[in-house]
Parts: structure tokens; sequence; C-alpha cells
């Protein structure tokens, strides 16, 4: 079994590698005047992580943006065609919509009921067994979720048996409903696959912000309470300004991940009925229709999406830091 | 039971929360129940009526996802791929955390704002480069391809969680032991590495689970191989291929999220430490 071989080499072998490598420029470096060794001593340390980086990412991101500007097999400059057809085409402004949609529903849903959980979890007794079943779905694949919700949105034809759990208790509750058939009906297969997400990202919201929430001090709500405010009142004007920040880390993330979706739609319809999403669609022009071109100006649109927050993170980083 | 905020109007609070748990759950429950139902019953009838008499579970459906839809190479593939691909990212990371932390060097601050704008680049944005060069090097559909592709993918999350972890270590320990004539090598594997336990154990199991549950990069670097392929990616082919059939469908996603699930439940607390200290990844 030389695969078992190999994995168990490279489990002892990189650690013994890396102890290797860190003694052999430090015994290097002894050998060099101090000031020059002191000088290159952090470039050495940080070699090895700077090389991977550089390999996998830095350098293909930039390549990537070049071969958005080529042909379908890159082979000829075609200037700014590819980008023009993402904005153009069907399937494509399908996508965006699609997207747009993801960065609007998932964000506000994931958000806001992670704040309404923390709020409430925060008031029961049974809080960490709540807050664990909140947070299971994060420890599984969005593949094994999406197995679990395609069979919760499973549809029969009215009359038989439904035995997907939704279709089933609105049956049940509500006389005379008509069984959906939720991932081929348009008006709400969108929602559906959103849902899903949802369902697997309100744990991380509900940790964050539950975390966030037991910092602000029992006495300031009390003082509130002693002069007479509502609940409602005390969260509007005192909970929700303290919690603002870590709700613009939490939302951001979000975004994040709803700009990247792919995982959720690939699996459970793979973008048929109008659920393409723009990750989906470069997997397509990838592998199916094989245009690297468009592939690469799909990767950088979305890229280009997501440089707000990592213009955001950085300046926080550097507030963060300037507090220190 | 906590002061901060007023005693609940208690029944709408506890219908709210319970009620949401149920939301959480119940999907799960419906999975885990139908993957031990005969496939002749779960076709016909919802999975909540197994809970009542005459019960009929069964075996079969794991015995068969194990056995002819590849599931227990897959289980084999997903630790291959994920061991490696956790350890190889955490210790190189390591040095350029401990270097970020405690060296000084010009550059610094620019250098280390660079991995946290890495932080949030679209993997989309590498994947037809990185598979242009595993494919020059031949190695496409293996696993160090996808180990490769993680360490890279998984750094600058791990550099960005331990550099911040280091930096709060008590300078005064780690002076006093530059005095007394230890080096580099030393103040590491001595100080930093044993003090940093608890932030590589977040993060070991934050890339762990992160590779575990990966579909994307599997998809592109492996392709559709079977004797490399991960679960996810057969659970993904079997959703296609098994259609209807969900109690082998429900055994395969249960097989797939086992681990997960075990490893969640006895260390949950790292994990959340984890996801606490890494809110900025996307």
């Amino acid at each position: 079994m030389s695969t078992l071989l190999m994995a168990l080499l490279v489990v002892v072998g990189v650690p013994a590698l890396q102890v290797g490598y860190a003694v052999l420029i430090e015994a290097g470096l002894a050998r060099l005047p101090d000031r020059v060794g002191r000088a290159l001593r952090p470039w050495l340390w940080l070699l090895p992580a700077l090389t991977f980086l550089g390999v996998f990412l830095i350098y293909p991101a930039l390549n990537t943006a070049w071969l958005s500007l080529l042909d379908a097999r890159s082979t000829s400059f075609v200037g700014l065609r590819n980008y023009a057809e993402a904005f153009t085409r069907g399937e494509m402004l399908i996508a965006f919509r699609n997207n747009l949609l993801w960065l609007v529903a998932f964000t506000g849903a994931t958000v806001s009921l992670g704040l309404l959980l923390a709020v409430l979890t925060d008031r029961v007794a049974y809080e960490k067994a709540a807050k664990a079943v909140i947070f299971l779905p994060m420890a599984v694949s969005f593949v094994a979720a999406s197995v679990i919700w395609k069979f919760v949105f499973e549809f029969r034809p009215a009359g038989t048996p439904q035995i997907g759990l939704l279709n089933a208790v609105l049956t049940a509750a509500w006389p005379g409903f008509r069984p959906v058939a939720w991932l081929v009906n348009t008006a709400t297969n969108n929602a559906a696959l959103i849902a899903v997400a949802v369902w697997v990202w309100v744990g991380f919201c509900l940790v964050i912000l539950s975390a966030s929430l037991k910092g602000i001090p029992a006495e300031l709500l009390e003082a509130g309470r002693v002069d007479g405010a509502t609940e409602w009142v005390l969260f509007r004007r005192v909970l929700l300004p303290l919690l603002a920040p870590t709700i613009t880390v939490v939302a951001t993330t979000m975004v994040i991940f709803a700009l990247k979706a792919f995982d959720v739609v690939y699996v459970m319809t793979n973008g048929n009925f109008d659920t393409d999403v723009i990750a989906n669609r470069m997997y397509k022009e990838l592998f199916n229709v094989r245009h690297f071109g468009r592939a690469a100006a799909l990767a950088v649109i979305l890229f280009l999406a997501t440089v707000p927050v990592m213009v955001a993170n950085i300046r926080r980083f550097r507030e963060q830091e300037a507090l220190r | 039971m906590n002061a901060r905020l007023g005693r609940l109007r208690s029944v709408p609070l506890h219908a709210v929360v319970v009620g949401f748990c149920l939301i959480w759950l119940l999907p799960a429950v419906g999975t885990l129940v139908s993957s031990f139902r005969p496939p002749r019953l779960v076709t016909v009838s919802g999975w909540w009526t197994a809970l009542l008499p005459p019960f009929a579970f069964t075996m079969e459906n794991y015995a068969r996802v194990f056995g002819a839809y590849n599931m227990g190479r897959s289980f084999l593939n997903s630790l291959f791929i994920a061991i490696p691909s956790t350890i190889i990212p955490v210790t190189v990371a390591a040095y350029a955390a401990y270097a970020f932390a405690w060296m000084r060097f010009r550059g610094r601050e620019t250098l280390f704002m660079l991995v946290i704008g890495l932080l949030v680049v679209p993997l989309q944005m590498t994947l037809i480069p990185v598979l242009r060069l595993f494919t020059a090097l031949g190695i496409v559909g293996t696993f160090p391809a996808v180990w490769l592709a993680h360490t890279g993918y998984g750094l600058p999350l791990a550099v960005y969680l331990l550099r911040n972890f280091m930096g709060t270590l008590p300078k005064d320990l780690l002076e006093s032991a530059a005095i007394d004539g230890a080096g580099p090598l030393t103040v590491f594997f001595r100080l930093i590495v044993p003090l940093s336990i608890p932030a590589l154990a977040s993060l070991v199991i934050f890339q762990f689970l992160w590779v575990w549950n990966d579909l994307l990069v599997a998809l592109i670097y492996v392709g559709g191989r079977p004797a490399v392929a991960p679960m996810t990616v057969t659970v993904s082919n079997l959703v296609n291929s098994l259609g209807q059939n969900w109690q082998l469908l429900t055994a395969a996603a249960f097989i797939s999220m086992a681990l997960p699930m075990a490893v969640f439940f006895a260390l949950q607390q790292y994990f959340v430490r984890g996801i606490l200290a890494g809110a900025v990844k996307g």
C-alpha cells in the first residue's frame, strides 16, 4: 500500500524536514557576521511560507488576471471581450443576479438570526446546549448539508404521501396546500438554496456575537432598567451600538461567503432552473466549456468584489495595531 | 442563567429558542433515521413514520455504500488528504508567525498586511494557473497535488492566527531567555511552540475540518478519480447517480459527517476558539 507509506512519510518527514531546515539556517547564520545574520534571519524563517504563498496564491492570481484578457485557449489577446461577454450573456446575468440575492438574503438572514439567537439564548438555562445545536452544522461539509436538505425539500405529486419533511409539514398543517418542488420552482429554489447555507452559518454568527454580548457589563443594562427603559429600548440603544463592531466583522465574513458560494449550488441544483452563481459558472467554463479566458474573467470579477472587504480588514488591523 | 438581561417573559422565549433548535435538528435526525430504513419503505413513507412501531431498521444501506459505492475507499482518501494537508501548513506557518511576531525587519508590517489581504482572495483566482502547474509536473489527480494546494490556501489564516497569538506571549520571558544565551532555535522550540499549544490545537482542528469538508479544491485537482477522491467528491457524485435512493444517500452523508461530529463534540471549545480568532476569513 504505497499511498499509506507516502502519507506516513509526509506526516513524519515534513516536520522533520522543517526542523532540519531551521537547524541548518541557524547553523549558517551563526557563521555570518552578527549584523548580516540579524538582517538575514527573518527572511530565512519566512522563506518556506513566502514560497508557498508566492507559488499558490500571488503568482496564480496575477497570472489569472492576465489570462482573463486572452481567448479560450490562452493563445491570443482579446482585450476586455471576456468581461463584455460576462456582463451581457443571459446565463451570466442570472448568475450575477443570484449572487446579489445571496449577498443580501444570506448575509441579512445569518447576521440577524445570529443576533436574535445570541440575545435569546443568553436568557435561557440551557444556553450551552441550544448554542451547540445551532452551531453543529458548522462542523459538517456543505455536501452533507446539501444531502440533508435535498431530502427535506423532496417533492411528491399532490395526493401521494410526502416523504420530504417540508412538504409533509405544510400539507398536514394547511389543508389544501399543494406540494411544491422547492428546488425546481424558480420562485422558491434560490431561497431554498440560501436557506441551506443559512442553516450552516447561523451558528458561526451566533458564537461570535454571543461571545461579544457576554463582554457587555450587566450593570450597564441594570442601570437602564432601573431608569425604566424597556428591553427593546435597551437592545436598540445599548446592545446594538456596543455590538456594532462585531456585527461588522461577522457581516463581512458572510459577504465573502455569499460571493464565493459554490458547494450548495453545485450539489443541489448544479445551477439549473436559474439558480447558477458566479463560482459555479466559472467551474462550468473551466471544465465543461473549457474557455479559460471567460473562466479567468469570472474569477477576477469575484476578486474585485472582495477588494472592499480586503481593504476594510487591513484598515481594521492597522487600527488594532495602533492601540497595542 | 444570566442577570445580564431581564428574566424572560418565559413561554414565547422558550418557544422561539426550542423552535429554532428543532429546525436545526430535525433535518439531521431525518437523515440519520432514513439511513437505517429499508429501501422499500423510504420511498413510500416519511422517515417520521419509522419512529412508531412496527420498527423496521437495517444496516444494509451502510454495507452497500461502503462496498459498492466506494465510500470505504473515499473515507481513507479523505484521511490521506486531510492529515498531511493539516500538518504541512501549520508547521510552515509557525516559522513565519515567529518571524512576524518576534523579529524586526524592514517591510514586516507591509508583508503582514499582504497576508491579511490574501485571507479573502477567492480560490477561483488561483485555479487555472495552479492546475497548469500541476499538469506540467504531472501530478494532477494525485494526493501530493491536493496537499500542496491546501498548504498554500491554508497558510494565510494559519500565519495570521499564530502570529496574533505569539505576539501576545510575555515579552520579558523571551527577552530573559535571550539574555541567558538562548538562540532563536531554543526560543522557538522550547518556549514559543509549547506556549502556543492552545493556538496550534485550534488551528489544527480548524484546518483539518476545513480540508475534510472541502469540495472545490478536491474537485479541481483530483477530479473524478475514485482512487483519490475524498468523500465530499464521492457523495456529490452519488447525489447525481443515486437520485431517489435516499436510504443510500443519507447513509453516505452520515459516514462523511461521522468524524467531524466526533471532533466537534470532543473538542468543541478549541473549535470555537479557533472560530473566534479567525473571524476575518471568508
